[in-house]
C-alpha cells in the first residue's frame, strides 16, 4: 500500500486522515454514507413500530389491532425491514467500503447522491402506499392478488436506485485497481462485499424481472401465472437474503478485526468461501416453492441444496475461520489459558465484540440450522408458511444480519461523522437485550409454527371459521404466542436502544478528531488500522491444533446440526401417514 | 494486517491441520444432506408430492361440483362433505374462504387427492399432523395421503388470501 500511498496527489479540502485507524477518507463520501444510514435507521424504526403492534396482536391476551390493519402492518413491515432498512445499509456499507477502506476517491459523487435519492423517493413512495392501505397483501403480493401500482413504482425505483449502488462499488473496486490505489490483493472485507455487490446487481434484475410483470399486472394489462411468478420473485427474494449473508460475514470479518485485531488465518480459504457463496448465486429460490405445484423433483432437489450445498460449506468455513481469528489474535494477546480462556478473556463488554457474538451464534445455532432444515425437500412439508418459517428468518435477517450491521454502525458512524459514539454504556448492552429480546421472539415463533400457526394470520387459532380446529387452540400455543409478545416487547426496547445512540450520535455526539468509540482493538496504521499487537501467523504446517478451542466449538455445533436433524427427521416420520 | 487492510501479495497458505479435519466432516456433512433427499423421496413414507398438471380454475371447479355432487354423504357446518371415488381419488379445493367439500377417509386406504384453487392462491395446512401444501388457481397439485390415524383433522388456509383468510378452513374426518 505504501506505493499505492505515493501515487495519491490528495492534498486539499477533499481529504482528511483519520485519526483512529489511519484511513485516507475522502470526505465527499461521509455524507453520502450518513445520508444512506440515516434511511436505514428511519426504516428501522418505522418497522420496529410496526413489529410491536403486530406482535401484541397475535398475542391474544392483548389482541390489539382489528384484522385489515395487522394485514396491512404485515405488509408495510415486511418491506421496511427486509428491503428498506437491509439496503439503506447494504449500500452505505457499500460507498464505506468502496472509498474509505481502499483508500480510494469516490467516482461520480453526483451519481451516488441521485441514486441515493431514488433509493430514498421509492422507499417513501411505498411505504406511504403501503400504510394508506393501497398495499395490504403483503409485499410478496402473490397473483391474482396484486398492491396499488404505486407500490410497485416505488419498490422499482429503489431497486434500480440499490443497483446502480452495487454496480457503482463495483467500478469502484475495479478502478482502484486499475489506478493502483489498490496495489495488491483486496483487503477481506472489501472481497466480501465485492460478493455481496455482485449477488446484488444478479439478484435486483431477477427483482425487475418479477415486478415489471407485476407492475404491469397491477395496471390492468397483463394476467401474470401465479407459479411462474411465484419462481419469478423468489428468484430475487431468496437472492436478497444472500446478499445479507456475504454482506453480514463481511462485518463479521471487519468486528473481529476491530474489536480483537483479529487477522483471517487463511485468507485464501476465506476467500474460496465467498466464492461459494457467488456458486448459489442463482439457487435456494426453490426454498419457498417446495411444496408447489409445477416443479420437477431434481429442480427442487439441486437448487433447494444449492447444488450439494455449496453455500453452506462456505458458511461452514466461515463458522471456523471467524472464531479462529478471534482465538489466535487472543492467544497472542496473552489470554492463553485451557480451551476456551481466549473467549472468556474476550471483550464483551464492547459494544461491536457483543453483536459480534450474539449475530455469530445466533445466526449458525439457529438462524443455519433451521434453514438447512427448512430446506430439506421433505421437511419443508412440515413448516411451509407456518410461523416457524418466521422465526427462522428473524433469526437470519434480525439475529445475524440486523445485529452484525449494528455492531458495525457503533463504530462506523461515529468515525465517519467525526462524534463521539454517544451512550456507550448503553451501547455495551444494546446488542445483548435486542439478542435476548429476539431469542425469546424466535422461540415463541417456531414453537407456534411446530404446533401448526401459520404466518400471516390474524388469528392463530382461526376461531372465526365455519370449522373449527381445536388443535391450534392449546395452552402450549398460548404459551408460544406469549412468548412472542414478550420477546417482541423487548426487542423493540432493544431496537430503540439502537435509533436512540445512533440519533444521538448523529446529532449530539462530540465533535473529535478521534472520536471515542469503545475500546478499539486496533492503532492507527499508517494506511489503515493496524492490530496492536502482534499476531503470529496461523502455522498451516503444524503437526498440533492451532485453534484447538475453536475445532472443540465447531464440533459442538456440527452434532448440535445432527441433533436438530435428526430430530426433524423423526417428526416427520411420526407424521405417520403415508405422504407423496 | 486484518480483514480491513490488504493481505500480502501472495496470501495463499496451504490447508492447516484444523481446517482439513473441520472441512472434510463439513463436505461429508453436506453431501449427506444433498443424499438424504433422494433417499427419503425414494424409501420415505413422507415424500413431497411432484405430480401436478395445469388446469383451468373454472374447470376445476366443474371437475370438483360434480365429484362433489356424486359422491356427497352429508354436510358440516354447510360444506358438503363427500368421500373418494372407487378408484380412490378425490378433489379438494380451496376458494375465499374456504376449503371444499369435507374429505371423509378411511384409514389405511390411500386416496388421490387433486388440489387446487378456484380464485386466489391458498395454503392447505392439515392439523395438527402440520402437513403443509401450497395451492395455487391454474395448477392441480395431486397430494397422495394414506391416512394411519382416524378423527376428525382441520384444514387452515396458510397462504395470505384476503381479509378473510382467518376464517378459512376445512376437515379431513379419518373413520376406521
Amino acid at each position: 500500500m505504501a506505493t499505492a500511498r505515493a501515487l495519491l496527489d490528495r492534498p486539499g479540502a477533499f481529504w482528511r486522515v483519520c485519526q483512529v485507524t489511519g484511513y485516507q477518507v475522502f470526505t465527499p463520501v461521509q455524507r453520502l454514507i450518513v445520508f444512506n444510514a440515516v434511511g436505514a435507521v428511519l426504516s428501522l424504526t418505522l418497522g420496529g413500530i410496526l413489529a410491536l403492534l403486530m406482535a401484541l396482536t397475535r398475542w391474544e391476551a392483548v389482541a390489539l389491532l382489528p384484522p385489515e390493519l395487522y394485514y396491512r402492518f404485515t405488509s408495510a413491515h415486511g418491506v421496511l425491514m427486509l428491503v428498506f432498512w437491509i439496503v439503506f445499509f447494504e449500500i452505505a456499507a457499500l460507498l464505506f467500503g468502496g472509498t474509505i477502506l481502499i483508500n480510494a476517491k469516490l467516482k461520480g459523487v453526483r451519481f451516488a447522491w441521485t441514486y441515493s435519492g431514488l433509493m430514498a423517493v421509492g422507499a417513501v413512495v411505498t411505504t406511504a402506499t403501503t400504510l394508506s392501505g393501497h398495499a395490504n397483501n403483503m409485499f410478496t403480493a402473490y397473483p391474482p392478488l396484486v398492491n396499488h401500482p404505486m407500490f410497485y413504482v416505488g419498490i422499482l425505483l429503489f431497486a434500480v436506485g440499490a443497483l446502480c449502488g452495487s454496480c457503482h462499488f463495483v467500478y469502484q473496486v475495479w478502478t482502484a485497481r486499475r489506478e493502483g490505489v489498490v496495489a495488491g490483493p483486496l483487503p477481506l472485507v472489501v472481497y466480501a462485499l465485492l460478493t455481496a455487490a455482485i449477488i446484488a446487481i444478479w439478484t435486483l434484475l431477477h427483482g425487475a424481472v418479477a415486478y415489471v410483470p407485476a407492475l404491469l399486472q397491477s395496471l390492468g394489462l397483463i394476467t401474470l401465472d401465479p407459479a411462474v411468478y411465484r419462481t419469478l420473485f423468489w428468484g430475487f427474494g431468496h437472492g436478497a437474503q444472500q446478499i445479507n449473508l456475504a454482506a453480514m460475514v463481511a462485518c463479521w470479518y471487519a468486528l473481529a478485526a476491530i474489536t480483537t485485531g483479529a487477522r483471517p488465518v487463511n485468507e485464501g480459504l476465506s476467500r474460496f468461501a465467498f466464492v461459494l457463496y457467488l456458486v448459489g448465486i442463482n439457487m435456494g429460490s426453490m426454498h419457498h416453492l417446495l411444496v408447489d405445484p409445477g416443479i420437477g423433483m431434481h429442480a427442487r432437489i439441486i437448487n433447494t441444496s444449492y447444488f450439494m450445498y455449496a453455500a453452506l460449506l462456505g458458511s461452514l468455513i466461515h463458522a471456523f475461520s471467524i472464531p479462529a481469528a478471534l482465538e489466535t489474535a487472543q492467544r497472542a494477546r496473552g489470554h492463553t489459558r485451557g480451551l476456551f480462556g481466549w473467549l472468556k478473556a474476550g471483550p464483551w463488554k464492547e459494544p461491536g465484540f457483543a453483536a459480534l457474538m450474539v449475530s455469530f451464534i445466533g445466526f449458525g445455532f439457529i438462524a443455519g440450522v433451521s434453514g438447512v432444515l427448512m430446506g430439506t425437500m421433505q421437511l419443508n412439508m412440515l413448516i411451509h408458511n407456518t410461523l416457524f418459517v418466521v422465526g427462522h428468518f428473524h433469526a437470519t435477517v434480525v439475529l445475524g444480519t440486523t445485529v452484525a450491521f449494528m455492531g458495525l454502525a457503533y463504530y462506523v458512524v461515529p468515525l465517519v461523522m467525526q462524534r463521539d459514539l454517544s451512550f456507550l454504556g448503553l451501547a455495551r448492552w444494546q446488542p445483548y437485550v435486542y439478542g435476548g429480546g429476539l431469542l425469546v421472539l424466535i422461540g415463541g415463533l417456531m414453537l407456534a409454527g411446530k404446533l401448526g400457526a401459520s404466518r400471516r394470520s390474524w388469528d392463530a387459532s382461526y376461531s372465526l371459521a365455519p370449522l373449527q380446529v381445536e388443535s391450534l387452540s392449546t395452552p402450549l400455543m398460548t404459551f408460544a404466542n406469549t412468548l412472542i409478545g414478550i420477546g417482541a416487547i423487548l426487542a423493540v426496547i432493544g431496537g430503540a436502544m439502537f435509533v436512540l445512540i445512533m440519533v444521538a450520535t448523529v446529532f449530539l455526539g462530540r465533535r473529535s478528531e478521534r472520536p471515542a468509540v469503545g475500546t478499539l482493538g486496533i492503532l492507527a496504521g499508517r494506511d489503515g488500522p493496524e492490530s496492536d499487537v502482534a499476531i503470529p501467523e496461523f502455522d498451516h504446517d503444524a503437526t498440533r491444533f492451532q485453534a484447538p478451542g475453536t475445532t472443540t466449538l465447531v464440533f459442538v455445533f456440527l452434532v448440535w446440526f445432527v441433533a436438530m436433524f435428526a430430530w426433524a427427521s423423526v417428526n416427520l416420520a411420526r407424521v405417520g401417514w403415508g405422504v407423496g | 494486517m486484518s480483514a480491513l487492510t490488504a493481505p500480502p501479495r501472495r496470501y495463499l497458505a496451504r490447508i492447516g491441520r484444523d481446517e482439513r479435519v473441520w472441512l472434510a466432516f463439513a463436505v461429508v456433512w453436506c453431501l449427506f444432506l444433498f443424499a438424504i433427499m433422494y433417499v427419503w423421496q425414494f424409501y420415505g413414507a413422507q415424500r413431497t408430492p411432484i405430480e401436478s398438471y395445469r388446469i383451468e380454475p373454472a374447470e376445476f371447479r366443474a371437475l370438483t361440483q360434480d365429484y362433489i355432487a356424486e359422491y356427497r354423504i352429508g354436510e358440516v357446518s354447510g360444506v358438503p362433505i363427500t368421500v373418494p371415488t372407487e378408484d380412490g381419488e378425490a378433489f379438494l379445493a380451496a376458494r375465499a374462504f374456504v376449503f371444499e367439500p369435507v374429505l371423509q377417509l378411511k384409514r389405511g386406504e390411500s386416496v388421490r387427492i387433486y388440489l387446487s384453487s378456484y380464485d386466489f392462491q391458498h395454503g392447505m395446512s392439515i392439523q395438527p399432523l402440520n402437513l403443509n401444501f401450497q395451492v395455487l388457481p391454474g395448477y392441480v397439485y395431486v397430494v397422495n395421503l394414506t391416512p394411519t390415524t382416524t378423527g376428525e383433522f382441520g384444514i387452515v388456509c396458510n397462504e395470505y388470501c384476503g381479509l378473510g383468510h382467518h376464517a378459512m378452513s376445512g376437515r379431513i374426518i379419518v373413520t376406521d
